[in-house]
Parts: structure tokens; C-alpha cells; sequence
């Protein structure tokens, strides 16, 4: 019987990989085809961005039970650290692959430390403290960042919050972090094939992790925190070490993203609030605790908007609708029953068949 | 031998004195029953006891060790596990599941191991539902092992929770009003539940019930509290038979 079980999971686990290496290969396929536009071309990378980004969200939401309103603020802080180092070693020769891995790996350690540090306090308590202090955490990121100059020659780095001038550098040296004017001129690693293979393995540790020793704790703490407490489980533990991985996958899409362009400021658009909201609405919309639905709607929800470029003045109100109806499909109780009835009787036609 | 030691336990909040001079001595195997009138502070004994609530005053001694003042995962690992009266499983968890959290300090791997699925978290999983499936067996749950928690009939969420509570290998098990919501059969099979946990598993129990006849049943030795404080000490029948408790509690 339970062996059944364990197979199940492992059998939905191996559906999600599989939707998504299959839609890597038709697209592939199209890209080779010429059949995609240089629109959609430009998604690509955002695409797994975004869907990592709800994967990792879906892990404190979802799985934890938490409220994070900062993970564009992860994101944020991956970006910035991950970039910085690809500039110092852009001069250097190092290897671009060997290079690309370790600034994803330095931009999920870093935002995995900005997760803990937060955590360390705010998830002792109980409520809705950690989504007040996850909110205020990306925009003071994204505020430190914009005000932060950073610049590299013979002596040294040289830091400053005030301006280009007051960083002292020598003649030959270069100005990395430009304040609001971000960063300019980082490598462009990021591919889709690249990252595909992270949004495998996001999905690998997430899925993996929630279908364990650890996932069961984390689940029980959401479940019934006094409970938990009362047969051993150590909650601060197991909120914080779901927090930190979250930040850490958020800190990777981050590197995605930062490497994707040329040119990498903190906005209110691609760091702000906005950004940490629509994560949210890609993992309340896909299903809360479902990682799937996450990837899924993540990826529909960015499409949408440019898909529907050409209707212009129509644009956001069918996107509004989509909204709506992704809503009513995921959370509405007669859909569910619909849902479950449709899949019972496809299920029942599918053995039948067996028996013939 | 003695296993739960209390002495002169005490818990004020704000201006009521909630227990007051709380004494209890348990010998280890015993089926010990705590009564008392609603407010009596029976549940607020098993928080004291279980370190959601830290005592003002008093000494509680598990085994000779004391456990004063320790956290709740602390007081659990030294061998303190419960109930609740309003049953708080893992809803959105499975059966099995639910006592494999229970199992979660027994039977270890690290995240690393977990994530990667190495040999370790297969062996470990595995006795982990061998252990998880013995329990439920002697709960007669073992037929909805994957069933959410939440989906289950009243009575059978109240023996998860002590199938729940008996995985974390306790010495001593506390169960807070197990046969509230039961009908008269589903007591009766309660009753030989509790009995058959004691002998099999080497426990001794502690438990608050209102039920007359489970207490009278299976209980051997009774504390009744009135007020928070202690109105009667001793075996069932002469507890039971004491004026005073008929008075306050049982009615005349």
C-alpha cells in the first residue's frame, strides 16, 4: 500500500519534470524551425526566471505556510552579488561555464545569507510579521543598491554610497556598481538551455525536499505549529532552513536574470513590490503548495501579456479575465468537484480499455 | 518505581491561580486518571507538565530527572508525549505521514541525504513506514494509511493522535479527554485500546477524561481537581466514593 504511495509521488514528481523537459524540446524544435519570434525569443530566459521564482515562493507559501512579500528582494541581492563577480572576473580568463557557475553559486549564497539573517528573527514569531519585514527587505535592497557605488583598481575595491567621484579610484580604474545606473556591461550566460537545467534542479530540491524528513516537519509545523512542538520538531529549525532554501533558489533566478542583460539596475519593476506581488500571484493562482501549478501558471502569466501585445488597448483586461478564470478553475469548490469528476471518469475510461 | 514525580506545582495568570500545590506520583505502568470539573485546571497541569506553560513554582521529575522549566521538544525527547482535547493532527498530511513526523527524532537522515535521494533515505523511509504501519495497525488504521487526516471519521482522528504521540517512543503518555465525541461503542474500543497500549508498549498513561465509565473503567488510580487545587488522592474506587468528590464533581 505504501509502496503505491511512494511510487504516486514519484510518478507526479517525474510528470512535472516531464512537462517541462518536453516543452524545452518543443521549443527547441520551433527555435530550430524558425518558427518562434524574436519576441517570444527574448521570453525565454525570463520564462524560467519567473518560474523558478514561483517554485521557490511556493516553498514559504505554500509548503511552510508563511507570508514572503520580499522575494523580489532575493532576487535582487542574487543579481547584484552574482553580477558583481562575473564583472571582477570578466577581465580574467576563466572559463565563462566555470565562471557562470560560480556566480550562481555565489548569488544563491548570498541571498541565502540575506534569507537567514532576516529569518533568524522575524520567523520566532507568529503571524503576519515575517510578510511586514519580507516587504520592507526588498525595497530597502533595492534603495541600498540603487545608492551603492562600488569600483575596482590596483589598491583595491573601493566603496561609497554618495557618488562615482567619491570612490577615489586611480586612472586606470573601473567603476563596477554605478548606483542607479546599476551595472553595465555584465557577460551574457544565460541561456535557456541553462535555464532549463536550473529550473530542473529548483524543482529536483523542492520536490525532493517536500517529500521527505525534512518536507514532513516543515508541512507539520504549517499544519498544527503547538502539535509539532509537542511530538519534537524543532519549528524555528525547519521555518528557517525552508526560508533560507527559498531565498537561495530566489538568490539563483536572480543570477538568471542579471545575466541575461547587458545592462542591471534595481527598479521598481523588475526588484520592486510589483514583482514580489506577481510571484505571489503566479503561486496563488498555480495552487498554493502545488509546485506544478506554480511552474505552469508562472509561465502562462508571462506569456500572456506579450502574447496579447497586439490587442493593445485590450491588453491587460483579457489578462485580468485569464486571471479571474485561473482562479475560479484552481480555488472555486464546484470546479474542484468538476475537476475531480472529469479526471474519475477518464481514469474509469482508461481502465476499461485496459479490460478490453 | 516512580516515574512522574510533582511537587508543589503552581501557575498564577494574572490574579487566578490556576493550579495551586499541585502533587502527583506515578508509578510506572499505571493508568492514572485526573478529573475535575470544567476549569479545574486539568489541561493546564498537562501544559505545565508538556512546557507549553513554564510553572511559577514546583518541581516536575520524569524518571528521577528533573524537567522543570524545559521547552516542549525538550520535555518530548526526555519522554513526555500527548493529546490535545481539541485534536490538532496534520490535517493536510496523510495518515502514515502524520505518525512518520511522530517517528521524526527516532529515525534520521540529513536534508542532504533527503534531496539527493542517497541509499540512506531509502533504508531510513522504509523502516519508517514499517514502524509507522505497526502503529497503525494496532489502531486499526492501517486501511486508510494514505488518507488526508482531515478526512477521517472523529473517532479515528483521535487514535491517530495517539498512534501520532506513541511514535515519538514516549515513557509516559498524556491523553487529554481521548473519548470526547465517541459514542458508547467507540469508548468501549477505546478502552481496550488505552489497555492494550499499556501492556504492549511498556507505557504508563496519564489522562483526563469526563467519561464516568472509562475512567471507572480502566483508570487504577484517580487525582481529582477542583479549583486547581487537589480535592482527592488515591485508588479509583475510593476516590470515587469520597463524599467530597461526589459533591463537587460527581453530584449527589
Amino acid at each position: 500500500m505504501k509502496k503505491l504511495l511512494i511510487n504516486k509521488t514519484l510518478k507526479q514528481n517525474l510528470i512535472t519534470y516531464g512537462i517541462v523537459i518536453v516543452a524545452y524540446l518543443v521549443i527547441q524544435i520551433m527555435v530550430s524551425l524558425g518558427l518562434v519570434s524574436s519576441l517570444l525569443k527574448g521570453l525565454l530566459v525570463p520564462l524560467c526566471v519567473y518560474a523558478i521564482l514561483a517554485v521557490s515562493l511556493n516553498l514559504v507559501v505554500g509548503i511552510l505556510g508563511e507570508l514572503s512579500l520580499g522575494h523580489a528582494g532575493f532576487m535582487c541581492v542574487g543579481a547584484f552579488a552574482s553580477a558583481f563577480f562575473s564583472m571582477c572576473m570578466k577581465s580574467t580568463n576563466m572559463p565563462s561555464a566555470l565562471r557562470f557557475l560560480i556566480a550562481i553559486l555565489i548569488g544563491a549564497a548570498s541571498a541565502a545569507i540575506c534569507g537567514i539573517l532576516i529569518g533568524i528573527p522575524v520567523l520566532r514569531l507568529k503571524g503576519d510579521y515575517l510578510a511586514i519585514v519580507t516587504l520592507a527587505f526588498g525595497e530597502i535592497i533595492k534603495n541600498i543598491v540603487n545608492s551603492l557605488y562600488i569600483g575596482l583598481d590596483e589598491a583595491g575595491f573601493h566603496f561609497s554610497m554618495e557618488s562615482t567621484m567619491d570612490l577615489n579610484l586611480s586612472e586606470t580604474g573601473t567603476v563596477i556598481i554605478k548606483g542607479a545606473q546599476g551595472i553595465t556591461g555584465t557577460p551574457n550566460d544565460s541561456t535557456f538551455t541553462v535555464g532549463v537545467i536550473l529550473l530542473l534542479l529548483t524543482l529536483v530540491i523542492v520536490l525532493n525536499l517536500i517529500h521527505s524528513r525534512d518536507g514532513r516537519a516543515i508541512m507539520s509545523i504549517r499544519d498544527n505549529t503547538i502539535a509539532a512542538e509537542s511530538i519534537g520538531i524543532h519549528v524555528t529549525k525547519y521555518k528557517l532552513m525552508a526560508f533560507t532554501i527559498s531565498a537561495a533558489l530566489a538568490g539563483v533566478a536572480g543570477v538568471l536574470y542579471a545575466h541575461n542583460l547587458s545592462s542591471l539596475t534595481a527598479t521598481q519593476k523588475n526588484f520592486g513590490y510589483n514583482q514580489s506581488i506577481m510571484i505571489l500571484v503566479f503561486v496563488v493562482l498555480g495552487g498554493i503548495g502545488n509546485i506544478r501549478g506554480s511552474v505552469i501558471s508562472a509561465v502562462i502569466l508571462t506569456l500572456l501579456p506579450e502574447l496579447l501585445r497586439g490587442l493593445n488597448d485590450y491588453r491587460m483586461l483579457i489578462y485580468a479575465v485569464v486571471l479571474i478564470v485561473m482562479m475560479l478553475f484552481n480555488w472555486a469548490p464546484k470546479c474542484i468537484e468538476w475537476r475531480a469528476k472529469l479526471l474519475y471518469k477518464f481514469k474509469n475510461k482508461k481502465t476499461a480499455k485496459e479490460a478490453e | 518505581m516512580t516515574l512522574l514525580e510533582v511537587k508543589n506545582l503552581s501557575i498564577s495568570f494574572g490574579g487566578l491561580r490556576a493550579v495551586d500545590d499541585f502533587n502527583i506520583s506515578i508509578k510506572q505502568g499505571c493508568l492514572y486518571g485526573l478529573i475535575g470539573p470544567n476549569g479545574a485546571g486539568k489541561t493546564t497541569v498537562f501544559n505545565l507538565l508538556t512546557g507549553v506553560y513554564k510553572p511559577n513554582e514546583g518541581i516536575i521529575t520524569l524518571g528521577g530527572k528533573n524537567i522543570t522549566g524545559k521547552k516542549t521538544i525538550e520535555i518530548n525527547q526526555e519522554g513526555i508525549a500527548r493529546t490535545f482535547q481539541n485534536i490538532r493532527l496534520f490535517k493536510e498530511l496523510s495518515v502514515i505521514d502524520n505518525v512518520k513526523a511522530g517517528l521524526h527524532n527516532h529515525l534520521k537522515y540529513s536534508t542532504v541525504e533527503g534531496i539527493l535521494r542517497l541509499p540512506r533515505f531509502h533504508k531510513i523511509e522504509k523502516e519508517m513506514t514499517e514502524q509507522a504501519m505497526e502503529l497503525l495497525k494496532v489502531f486499526d488504521l492501517d486501511g486508510e494509511a494514505d488518507t488526508l487526516a482531515a478526512n477521517l471519521p472523529y473517532g479515528k482522528q483521535r487514535k491517530l493522535e495517539i498512534a501520532r504521540a506513541l511514535a515519538t517512543k514516549p515513557k509516559l503518555l498524556l491523553l487529554d479527554e481521548p473519548a470526547a465525541g465517541m459514542n458508547p461503542n467507540e469508548t468501549l474500543e477505546l478502552m481496550d485500546t488505552i489497555r492494550f497500549v499499556r501492556d504492549n508498549f511498556d507505557m504508563t498513561i496519564l489522562l483526563i477524561e469526563h467519561d464516568m465509565k472509562l475512567v471507572s473503567g480502566i483508570c487504577e488510580e484517580l487525582t481529582v481537581l477542583n479549583f486547581g487545587r487537589v480535592l482527592c488522592q488515591g485508588k479509583t474506587a475510593d476516590v470515587l466514593n469520597n463524599p467530597e468528590v461526589i459533591k463537587a464533581y460527581l453530584g449527589e
